[in-house]
């Protein structure tokens, strides 16, 4: 159950009493809130007794008469403004004082009622302001909660770029102060750390451009048939260097065209972040297997390595943001841990769907499942 | 100097980070033994007491460097511990062990920011080996 706090304003007790009886059982349910509305009721006579009450007690919801003895109705809302204070105001006026309800409305009430009014319409206007307060209060949270998250994200990333540059400055003093001797080829190893590293960095760079592009720009897609055999060959042509060096061999099980529609950049991200995977953590003289074919909802793609493979725990950490899978046999292999999250990202565009299959040093299977999306629905949209 | 030269236990999980650690350590005259992880740091600790123990926050847990330095300090309460994090100055969140609720649950001796140069590392562990 919730309550909210409502505070009624006015100098004729009888009023008070009506508004009091009206309300004091007065229960509802919203939609799509699990509680029941109730009130806590508080009342004023004056309008400096108002003041203090907003000051002390914070009500959520105002039933403020025009005319009161001390202060007019509308200096308090005056005086609601400029302080700030959070609440819904509903101006009661005499009958047929227009503008003093419009006034009211410019002044920050959220409604007015008509004196003389039944239980009926003061029911009815209470509970309109009740679902505006509850409606806010979700809009912030959501707001709250995203801002969160963007914070966690943002500091997370901030050390992630900060420790490849910790490192290669750790790498740059030593040479400078010579730690090692006079010969250079002591320092060889340092040299090479500090590149890859630098590498990673590039790489991450490139991977969060690619993820703040999917995250803003959903809109800016190009919807169309995509030959996803033909995505698969260029992102092995990608990798074919790395693979040649450490005598990976890659095969492919497709027909000639398996098409979806798509955003052929997407579909590319997807590609070649598996296709790297599977080439960074093989080992050497591995082999990767390719397999694509259609599906009657869309298209269903294999890869395969024979790296190193994972546990079932790290299998369940894989697709988080920055996740890495630390451990003995990933220690020399850099990665930003963005790039499985980017697919999650993406798949989720296409309604599709990933599974990995893999046993500790024998390797890794994931399987990706993307439907298509009709074209003319989204032509329609755009 | 005939002295015995005293050992220290580096945990971190960036390795370029654990080699310079350990080179300038070794240049200050320590001896160093090194772990990449809070888990080959708690394999190491079964056979091993070190002098001192330099540890990172953040591993395969978040806290790991917490985990680690509560483990030795069960193990002997007189090792002192440096814990080094980056946390402090990126998200905001601090960490004060002087105040007595948090050095409770902390049980580190000292908490510095990765930022620091060696040579203050350096001064830190000496401070606390009574050097």
């Amino acid at each position: 159950m919730s309550e909210l706090k409502l505070l009624v304003v006015d100098d004729e007790p009888g009023m008070r009493l009506g508004v009091e009886r009206t309300l004091r059982h007065y229960r509802f349910k919203l939609p799509n809130f699990e509680d029941e509305v109730t009130f806590n009721i508080s009342m004023a006579e004056t309008g400096s007794q108002a003041l203090d009450i907003l000051e002390k007690d914070k009500p959520d919801i105002l039933v403020l008469d025009h005319k009161l003895p001390d202060i007019q109705g509308l200096d308090i809302l005056l005086h609601i403004t400029q302080k700030k204070i959070e609440i819904l105001t509903i101006m009661v006026t005499a009958y047929a004082s227009l503008e003093v309800a419009i006034s009211a409305t410019k002044n920050g009430a959220y409604d007015f009622l008509a004196k003389p009014f039944t239980p009926d319409e003061l029911r009815n206007t209470i509970q309109k302001a009740a679902k505006h307060i509850y409606l806010q209060r979700q809009a912030q949270k959501l707001a709250e909660e995203r801002k969160q998250v963007r914070f966690q994200f943002i500091s997370v990333l901030a050390h992630e770029l900060k420790s490849p540059i910790a490192a290669v400055e750790g790498y740059l003093r030593i040479i400078e102060k010579h730690m090692l001797g006079e010969s250079i080829d002591k320092y060889d190893n340092m040299l090479k750390r500090s590149l890859k590293r630098l590498n990673g960095m590039q790489k991450m760079i490139l991977d969060i451009l690619d993820l703040t592009r999917i995250e803003s720009g959903k809109k800016n897609r190009e919807l169309t048939e995509v030959n996803v055999v033909e995505v698969a060959g260029e992102s092995i042509d990608g990798v074919t260097q790395d693979a040649r060096e450490r005598g990976i061999q890659i095969s492919v099980d497709a027909p000639d065209m398996v098409p979806i529609n798509a955003d052929r950049g997407e579909i590319e991200i997807i590609m070649n972040n598996f296709m790297t995977n599977a080439v960074k953590y093989n080992k050497d003289n591995g082999k990767v297997d390719v397999k694509i074919h259609t599906d009657p909802q869309g298209v269903v793609f294999s890869v395969s390595d024979t790296g190193i493979g994972m546990s079932d725990e790290d299998q369940k950490r894989l697709f988080g943001e920055f996740v890495r899978i630390k451990n003995d046999k990933t220690k020399e292999i850099l990665g930003s841990g963005l790039g499985l999250s980017i697919v999650k990202k993406l798949l989720s565009f296409y309604d599709g769907s990933v599974t990995v299959n893999s046993v500790p040093d024998q390797g890794t299977t994931f399987t990706i499942r993307l439907k298509n999306i009709p074209l003319e629905k989204t032509d329609a949209a755009g | 100097m005939n002295e015995i030269k005293k050992s220290l236990l580096v945990v971190d999980d960036d390795l370029d980070i654990l080699e310079q650690t350990k080179l300038h350590l070794e240049a200050a005259g320590y001896n160093i033994t090194t772990a990449e992880s809070q888990k080959e740091a708690e394999e190491i600790l079964k056979t091993f007491t070190p002098d001192l123990a330099v540890l990172d926050l953040m591993m395969e847990n978040q806290d790991s460097g917490f985990i680690l330095s509560y483990k030795i300090k069960k193990m002997n309460p007189a090792i002192p511990i440096i814990i080094v994090t980056a946390v402090t100055s990126q998200t905001g969140i601090a960490f004060d062990i002087t105040t007595r609720q948090e050095s409770s649950w902390i049980k580190a001796d000292a908490i510095i920011e990765k930022e620091i140069r060696y040579e203050q590392l350096i001064g830190e562990i000496k401070r606390l080996l009574k050097e």
